[in-house]
């Protein structure tokens, strides 16, 4: 069925799944906003609203096998890819039923059964271990890809470029996802990146790369679809840059004050990944009230099923710090 | 009984665990037709391939990223950085991920890592590449470090840092790879967590990592004549550290001197004390002494050079002015 789908136009059944999961991590997001407002989450949160067209289209286009790296702004993928609200929310309230039992947090998401080799706090800081996933891929003859998700500002440190030499060196099957939201935390691109082409920095390299409207689901499933068929192949690794937009604040509480609000508020009312694709659908507003509901009330269970997780005991810290 | 040198013996651990095990294979610069800055890996090449022998580009961060990346999809590489001066390239992939992951991860991952490197002095390299790191990798959870002083203690002990499930740091010291000693016919495993008394003694306990346990067992031989009885005691692995052996061996002798060729300021050897005062305290006769290098990058001329890097005659000195109080 995939490929047919690849081939031709989507299904309408297959895109309303995207809206779903589009719009649950968008409720599940703006839930951790609130809760984090009421004082209930620790630490500090980076949310993905804006960015969900990528993490869905990317999520959805990996096959069971494939690994991916997040970055610190992490829910949104790892919801995509399956993970579900409830262990997602229950590590943002640091119970030992969250995704990383409580040891990680919002930026070390982690749920290896689905490939998620984990969200980093550091930015670039998960490049090249998803180099060397693939490098064992390649080594063990394993049809699997392994994919890393980063943001434009990564492209400016040094992991970004020796992953990216190494994978293409060695040809190993891996995809390098850059989602530019055009901002590097408050930094705009124009005082951070001296050229605008991102995907001229995977041409220094020799590397096939694609560029998708991150804010079209349906382009980026089908670039991404191309992109890991590319990798699995043997045809070497690929950079994927999803041009995207961040519609709030670096971290949940961020003023922006580095933002015009103007065209802040236009790109708002613009880049609407879910409006985009609300709208490509002719979604009734009774069918989108009715989906809103079933993924709201999924996103209000998770934060039920958080308050009543199992606190860890604080001797716990001891454990896992060797296998 | 064969006869290795230090160099052969990481070889013949290396060569053995990779010939049992696919998933064993090595990468770093210059390891495959050259055979390694030092030598290490010449000929491995022709044996295992290019695949498994693999060379890099200079590219520290990646190499070791790459390395945690295999190693987290169940794979065992070992890395080589060519001089621990380079480790610091690859500081934050070490630190932040591979030691990490594990907890990171609430116990999902493991990173079954071999980070080989080898610094030391005494042969003019200058600042930047002969420096003794061990000591900062022991500050991290999540990391072992191992750090041999003999061809049997290598051998032994890299084949356990292999098939240890955790990233393991494991120095090597640059003056040793010629040293040779007859090492048992089998391959025979040293566990990570043991240290071994090199000299049995009664009156102090010198406490030595790497070249320094050679300079130690010279000083023990002529403060014999001297009447003073050494024991040489080496750690062998840093963390975890055999603390109970260490302990013993000073409620034995009631007198302590640590020694290592880094700097003494924050060096392993200040762990040492720590760790003995705590543990023994009501037993030791006189203060700790330490030994190391003085407080000063590696200066190229080989007079200074000398003057900063300590050796036997000061593990001496030392053991002179803890016996004496």
């Amino acid at each position: 069925m995939a490929k047919v789908e690849r081939k031709g136009t989507l299904s309408e059944e297959r895109l309303r799944t995207f809206l779903r999961e589009m719009l649950l991590i968008r409720r599940f997001e703006e839930k951790v906003e609130e809760r984090f407002r009421a004082g209930e989450l620790p630490g500090f949160l980076h949310v993905a609203i804006g960015q969900e067209a990528v993490a869905v289209g990317v999520c959805q286009a990996l096959d069971d096998g494939d690994v991916f790296a997040s970055t610190h702004r992490a829910h949104g993928h790892t919801l995509a890819r399956g993970t579900h609200p409830n262990a997602v929310m229950a590590e943002l309230y640091g119970k030992l039923e969250g995704c990383s039992h409580g040891y990680g947090g919002s930026m070390h998401l982690y749920d290896i059964e689905r490939g998620n080799l984990g969200a980093n706090a550091v930015v670039g800081g998960g490049l090249p271990a998803i180099t060397g996933a693939a490098l064992a891929f390649k080594l063990r003859g394993e049809p699997r890809v392994a994919l890393a998700f980063f943001g434009d500002g990564a492209t400016n440190i040094g992991t970004f470029h020796e992953s990216l030499n190494l994978a293409q060196l060695w040809q190993v099957p891996a995809v390098f996802v850059c989602e530019n939201n055009h901002w590097a935390e408050s930094t705009p691109a124009h005082q951070q990146l001296p050229i605008e082409d991102l995907t001229k920095r995977a041409a220094a390299f020799g590397m096939h790369s694609i560029t998708v409207d991150g804010q079209d689901v349906e382009a980026v499933y089908r670039a991404a679809g191309r992109a890991l068929k590319h990798a699995r192949d043997g045809k070497g690794p690929v950079f994927l840059l999803a041009n995207t937009y961040r519609l709030v604040g670096h971290y949940v509480g961020d003023p922006q004050v580095y933002r015009d609000k103007e065209e802040f508020r236009e790109t708002r009312e613009t880049q609407d990944p879910i409006d985009h694709l609300r709208d490509k659908l002719g979604v009734s507003e009774a069918e989108f009230e009715e989906l809103d509901r079933e993924v709201h009330e999924l996103v209000e269970a998770s934060v039920e099923f958080a308050k009543a997780g199992t606190d860890p005991k604080p001797e716990d810290a001891l454990k896992n710090v060797y296998a | 009984m064969p006869e290795l040198s230090y160099r052969e013996a990481v070889r013949d651990a290396l060569s053995h665990a990779m010939r049992e095990d696919d998933d064993v294979f090595i990468m770093g610069e210059d390891i495959a037709e050259m055979g390694g800055s030092m030598g290490v890996t010449a000929g491995m090449l022709d044996e295992f391939g290019p695949d498994r022998v693999r060379n890099t580009p200079i590219s520290e961060m990646a190499i070791v990223g790459a390395g945690i990346g295999a190693a987290i999809q169940g794979m065992r590489p070992v890395v080589e950085v060519m001089y621990e001066d380079f480790t610091t390239l690859a500081m934050e992939q070490i630190v932040n991920q591979a030691a990490k992951h594990r907890s990171m991860s609430g116990g999902q991952l493991k990173v079954p890592l071999t980070i080989r490197t080898q610094g030391g002095a005494g042969w003019s390299p200058g600042a930047q590449h002969a420096q003794q790191l061990e000591g900062w990798f022991v500050h991290v959870p999540g990391l072992k470090v191992v750090f041999a002083s003999t061809p049997t203690d290598v051998r032994g002990l890299l084949w356990s840092a292999i098939y240890d499930d955790n990233p393991v740091m494991f120095f090597e010291h640059r003056t040793l790879y010629g040293i040779k000693e007859e090492v048992p016919d089998d391959l025979e495993p040293i566990p990570i967590g043991k240290a071994r008394v090199h000299r049995e003694g009664e009156d102090v306990t010198v406490v030595a990592t790497g070249r320094l346990v050679h300079e130690a067992l010279a000083a023990a031989q002529e403060a014999e004549g001297e009447g003073v009885s050494v024991e040489v005691f080496d750690p062998r692995t840093l963390q975890p550290l055999d603390e109970d052996g260490l302990v013993a061996s000073v409620k034995k002798t009631n007198r302590c001197v640590v020694a290592h060729e880094a700097v003494t300021r924050m060096g392993f050897g200040a762990e040492i004390a720590a760790v003995v005062q705590e543990k023994a305290f009501d037993w030791l006769d006189a203060p700790i002494e330490r030994v190391g290098a003085k407080f000063a990058p590696l200066p190229f001329a080989p007079v200074m050079e000398d003057y900063v890097v300590p050796d036997a005659a000061d593990v001496l000195e030392a053991i002179r002015r803890t016996v004496g109080r």
